[in-house]
């Protein structure tokens, strides 16, 4: 019965081809750790926003007059309201953090370098569309935070030159921040920015098809055909398609092998994100901030004002500079180095198992700076917090310097031939 | 199908020609999806001058009112303060008001039509923020200056006649917005003296 079925839909569309070629005859490597889960942790939290997102718009009302009331209402009157937006909150928080676990992944083995220059770059938007779209999120509640964020965050396009008071005013299609601007943001955060998050990871998930993926090692599973002895090739069938051109050793199907792997993971990763939904949704006012829970109020800034935690290394470094249009440029560059990796980085051994002491302290340096700055982007300005800011914004710069020269040249250890362990 | 050769010079010609004139539609529709976002017709509309009583303000005193939905201050100012300005000038970016952020009949030290009255828009120039008014302790932000603004997002910092100091984030002084006194009592905002 369903095997006619089966045939019956595979004379008319390739469904039982695209579940070998993607899943069950996909061949992964074999030494994944926990650093290869983010990427489904990913998909799966992109799933919770875009469903608790849907059922939210259900009673969220996008006025300027109407929206923190809907907010209070979804939270006190609608059944399991607080549930849906909790989760819809928490998800945006979570997405940040499985994010920046997942990029810091591939600087570690190197991912970004040849031939993964492009699957790196579909990346790197995917990183800018989603920083759109938790930016125009959190203007919907209409708090105060909301709203001095996104007159903040509106304000730096004003620092470039010429265009700069036009294309503000264009942005908010008011003279301030208003109802037009909610409504707009409303539009992008709820249909057009999840569309083109979604096709941007179809395309980031085709581009890894395409070339693979990279493994802890750094050490590529397909070889030259006819270098690896049939008794060391794995007993698994691999399609056609992997097997054509390349002999393929160290790898396992990703079903039902990963599938199972990767569901322990989420079973971990919703231990969690259940913990903080039902325990901590604010977390001390990292997830979502206590200025929000007053309305919006155009006459007022907060004292302090700070974006969520995810923006605040890029904050810190643009409160760094004393001058408006450097400090939007710098914050700007902060970002495109990041997705300039795979050609700053000049060294051909992509694990940093095999790299020199240099580049692992140098990874380091980063790791320090980015949280550093992270820490600093949500503490007031003080004399003291900006000097420390420009210290570690430097060291944040110096590190993409520093490795653009040293990887050229640099003292590597010995690369295995195949995959460890 | 015919056999005849393939005009390929013809064929380039019909691509390049429909190409073009497919372009110049996509740009045609591009119009009204990126002109929709520009204020729209009540927006424009919504920036009715307001009228700010100063009768009832003490020395050292900030009026607020809402004007195009932004925050616009009267300070009226002690003499005091009036007789710090002149003190630190050498620390402030653009002491003589050179760049166009007032209407030229505040262009003075006092950037005001009468000394003792601030009339500004508190909004910071550097990401728009709104300073907080810091009457006597500004010392505390900067030395040697007693009052002024203060703006909690970055630490930029402004003197009492929102002259904009040195070596902080905001490029310019803050906007003092066109407007005149109807009497003594009475300033209006948002309109230049016999502007209709
Ligand atoms: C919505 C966000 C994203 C989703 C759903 C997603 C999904 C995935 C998945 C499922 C994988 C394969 C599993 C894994 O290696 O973890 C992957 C691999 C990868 N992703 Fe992403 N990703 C996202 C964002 C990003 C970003 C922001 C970057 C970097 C700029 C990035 C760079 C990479 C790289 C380089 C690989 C290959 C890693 C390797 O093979 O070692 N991804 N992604």
């Amino acid at each position: 019965m369903f095997k006619r079925l089966q045939e019956w839909m595979d004379a008319r569309i390739p469904m039982t081809k695209t579940w070998n070629i993607h899943l069950a005859q996909y061949p992964a490597p074999k030494n994944f750790n926990f650093w290869y889960l983010f990427g489904v942790l990913a998909m799966l939290v992109l799933v919770n926003q875009i469903l608790t997102g849907i059922w939210l718009t259900m009673n969220y009302v996008p006025t300027s007059d109407g929206a923190f009331a809907s907010v209070e209402y979804i939270m006190r009157d609608v059944d399991y309201g607080w549930l849906l937006r909790y989760m819809h909150s928490t998800g945006a928080s979570a997405f940040f953090i499985v994010v920046y676990l997942h990029m810091f992944r591939g600087m570690l083995y190197g991912s970004y370098q040849k031939p993964r220059e492009l699957l790196w770059l579909f990346g790197m938007f995917i990183f800018l569309a989603l920083m759109a779209e938790a930016f125009m999120g959190y203007l919907l509640p209409w708090g105060q935070m909301s709203y001095w964020g996104a007159q903040v965050i509106i304000s730096l396009f004003g620092a470039i030159p010429g265009i700069g008071d036009d294309l503000t005013l264009w942005i908010r299609g008011d003279y301030v921040i208003s109802g037009a601007t909610l409504n707009r943001f409303f539009a992008l955060h709820v249909i057009a920015l999840p569309l083109v998050l979604v096709i941007l990871v179809f395309l980031h998930i085709i581009a890894l098809h395409e070339v693979g993926s990279n493994n802890p090692d750094g050490v590529p599973i397909k070889h030259p055909k006819g270098s690896i002895p049939d008794d060391e090739k794995p007993k698994f069938k691999f399609h056609e398609r992997f097997t054509k051109k390349y002999d393929i050793a160290d790898a396992i199907p990703f079903y039902p092998y990963y599938v199972v792997k990767d569901l322990v993971g989420i079973g971990i990763f919703l231990f969690l994100f259940c913990y903080v939904i039902f325990f901590n949704p604010e977390v001390g006012g990292f997830f979502l901030e206590p200025p929000n829970f007053e309305p919006a109020n155009p006459l007022k800034t907060p004292p302090h004002i700070a974006p969520v935690w995810y923006f605040t290394p890029f904050y810190a470094i643009l409160r760094a500079v004393p001058d408006k249009l450097f400090g939007v440029i710098l914050m700007f560059a902060s970002i495109v180095l990041l997705a300039l990796l795979p050609w700053l980085d000049r060294c051909r051994v992509r694990s940093i198992r095999y790299r020199s002491a240099l580049h692992k302290l140098n990874i380091a340096m980063f790791a320090v700076a980015f949280l550093v700055l992270g820490y600093l982007g949500t503490q007031p300005a003080t004399p003291t917090s900006t000097m420390f800011a420009r210290i570690f914004t430097f060291l944040y710069f110096a590190f993409f310097v520093l490795l653009f020269f040293y990887s050229k040249r640099e003292k590597t250890k010995p690369v295995p031939e195949r995959v460890t362990k | 199908m015919s056999n005849a050769p393939v005009d390929k010079g013809r064929r380039r010609f019909l691509t390049v020609a429909t190409s073009v004139v497919g372009a110049a539609g996509a740009v045609g529709v591009a119009v009204p999806f990126i002109a929709s976002w520009n204020p729209s017709a009540r927006a424009k509309n919504a920036g009715a001058p307001v009228e700010v009583n100063i009768s009832k303000a003490e020395p050292g005193q900030m009026l607020r009112v809402k004007w195009r939905g932004q925050p616009v201050w009267v300070v009226r100012r002690t003499d005091s303060m009036l007789e710090g300005l002149d003190d630190h000038e050498d620390r402030l970016r653009d002491p003589h008001s050179e760049e166009p952020q007032q209407p030229p009949y505040a262009k003075n030290r006092y950037r005001s039509i009468k000394k003792e009255y601030l009339v500004a828009v508190g909004i910071c120039t550097h990401l728009g923020c709104s300073p907080s008014y810091v009457p006597t302790e500004m010392e505390e932000h900067i030395e040697g200056v007693h009052a002024g603004f203060f703006c909690p997002c970055h630490g930029s910092m402004y003197d009492i006649a929102g002259r904009v100091f040195e070596g902080v984030p905001a490029p310019l002084n803050l906007v003092v917005p066109p407007h005149y006194y109807e009497d003594d009592e009475t300033i209006l905002v948002g309109k230049d003296k016999g502007q209709a």
